[in-house]
């Protein structure tokens, strides 16, 4: 399990270098706030740990989790969002 | 159901590859974003789908978090995004160290790769988190924006973390929770102490790794709960972060360690050359008669601008120079601003279209055809002395060779230095003019001058 976790872990990594690697320095901005939304799937593990039947000290440090999770990930693409809406092109405009 | 699960992290991990892909081109970056968000809604219904789960605190942790989360996309300013990121960061960071905490609460012998994992998710979750918060009081000015520097700094640092290593090999042995709470104590205070010494010039690095951080700890997060979709998706944000902050270091000539360990100068002695010769102040209504018969103007852009809140001025007056036939471009250095892509953020809120937003290569080759360079609260990044002067700290910077455009103008609030402390030998040239006063109101007069 783990050796496959970490090939997982290997291959994700490569994929991101390959695919940042070419962004223009515009969009930096942007993908810098897209990308830290993604780093909210750690929502996915606040919703296992809220979710569970019993165990109090668990549950609580879930869902203070989920709330900071959440925050990090509705806000997140909800800004990236707004900016990207700004960013147009000349041709937009005629 | 597991299966069904699993199959829907699946497709979520390709929506977040293809986001990210699409976020690469100005085009295609908001489709990007979306089909990203859409991702992480995947993820998250897929999760409820597990069985037996109690749903009554899942609906209001989301329910807070999402009111939360809207409200502070919905309110803040552009020029206030540098701060919203770190925050969004650091909270991301502290999500992961809890989810790593919760599951030992709810599993407390973990075995030894967990454990391992645990230690990991806590410590670069809590540097995240402190780390991002320092950053955020900073950024917004509700903490001095210098280098805070005292003695035995880095033998302290270095200590915390011996001391880190040695709590994660108890914990892993021994499962102590002591153990784990002392880990959680120091991680936070490392976060702090890593960043308190970084001047704000140097906060574009700074955001940039705590984002591949933010992402990390998401990752490790994953390693506790064996999750494959907080693995993947934590890894490219890790990976594409670290990108960003090689990116970001080149812009400075400078490498990832002596950001992050040496304090601005001080690991190279340099001083530069003393600069003989004066600056040379101009009127608006100097600048005017020559704005108005210049054929190529450029915008040079920095934190100033941000400052001023002068973007808006500033696209008028590009707007009537075009409109008066001249060819009007903006360049914008990469570590311009507090960070990555700080000034292309603003330009674009103030209407500028994108075109007109050209990349330090790209204008430097045709810049000595350059009529007018108007530099907008600038300074290291067009400091001649990179290129000149062997004996400058900055030596080597790769700059905006904005002194090579015909005519100068240098917009700057009074005759002090950059972050950096450095004299700007641009400011003493030939073809220099400075205009001092607020960027914004000096942009607005030259408007006023040509509506005249």
């Amino acid at each position: 399990m783990l050796i496959l976790l970490l090939f997982i872990f290997v291959l994700a990594g490569f994929l991101g270098f390959e695919l940042i690697q070419k962004v223009p320095s515009q969009l930096h901005t942007p993908l810098m706030s897209g990308s830290n939304a993604i780093s909210g799937i750690t929502i996915v593990g606040a919703i296992i740990a809220s979710g569970a039947l019993d165990g109090k000290m668990g549950i609580i440090l879930g869902v203070i989790a989920l709330i900071l999770a959440t925050i990090n990930v509705v806000g997140g693409y909800m800004v990236t969002d707004r900016m990207l809406a700004m960013f147009h092109s000349k041709k937009d405009d005629k | 159901m597991e299966s069904l699960i699993n199959f829907a992290y699946i497709i979520a991990s390709i929506l977040f590859i293809y986001g990210i892909k699409m976020l690469g081109s100005a085009s295609t970056a908001r489709r990007g974003n979306q089909i990203s968000s859409l991702g992480m809604l995947i993820a998250v219904v897929a999760v409820l789908l597990t069985k037996d789960m109690s749903y009554t605190w899942i609906i209001v942790g989301l329910a807070i978090g999402a009111i939360i989360g809207a409200i502070a996309a919905k309110r803040v300013q552009m020029t206030g995004m540098p701060e919203l990121v770190a925050l969004f960061n650091g909270f991301g960071g502290l999500a992961s160290l809890l989810v790593g905490w919760a599951e030992y609460a709810a599993r407390p012998e973990p075995p030894a790769v967990t454990g391992a994992a645990m230690v990991l998710a806590i410590l670069i979750g809590g540097i995240t988190f402190t780390g991002s918060l320092i950053a955020y009081l900073k950024l917004s000015g509700k903490m001095g924006g210098n280098a805070i520097n005292f003695g035995g700094q880095k033998a302290l640092n270095a200590l915390i973390a011996l001391a880190i290593i040695a709590l994660g090999f108890v914990f892993v042995t021994s499962h102590a929770s002591w153990a784990l709470y002392a880990l959680i104590g120091l991680s936070l205070l490392l976060g702090v102490l890593a960043v308190i010494p970084i001047g704000g010039g140097d906060m574009p690095v700074v955001i940039a790794i705590l984002n591949s951080f933010s992402g990390l700890a998401a990752s490790a997060a994953g390693f506790v709960i064996e999750n494959n979709v907080l693995i993947v998706a934590g890894c490219l944000v890790g990976a594409s972060g670290l990108i960003l902050s090689i990116i970001m270091c080149k812009a400075m000539n400078r490498t990832l360690g002596n950001v992050l360990f040496g304090s601005f100068g001080a690991a190279t002695g340099k001083t530069g050359k003393a600069v003989e010769g004066e600056m040379k102040a101009a009127s608006v209504e100097d600048a005017y008669y020559v704005l108005e018969a210049a054929q190529s103007v450029v915008f040079v852009p920095g934190y100033g601008m941000a400052v001023a809140q002068a973007q808006h001025a500033v696209k008028e007056l590009a707007q009537i120079l075009e409109d008066n036939g001249a060819e009007v471009l903006f360049a914008i250095h990469p570590v311009a601003g507090r960070m990555p892509g700080h000034m292309n953020v603003l330009l674009a809120e103030a209407d500028v279209p994108y075109e007109q937003l050209a990349e330090m290569d790209d204008v430097n080759p045709i810049m000595s055809t350059v009529d007018v360079a108007i530099v907008i609260g600038a300074n290291d990044v067009v400091n001649p002395a990179a290129v000149e002067d062997e004996s400058s700290p900055i030596y080597g910077m790769p700059i905006i060779k904005v002194y090579e455009a015909r005519t100068v103008y240098a917009l700057k609030r009074g005759q002090g230095a950059g972050f950096s402390g450095l004299v700007n030998t641009l400011f003493f040239g030939e073809n220099t003019r400075m205009l001092y006063g607020d960027a914004k109101e000096t942009i607005t007069g030259l408007v006023a001058q040509f509506k005249d």
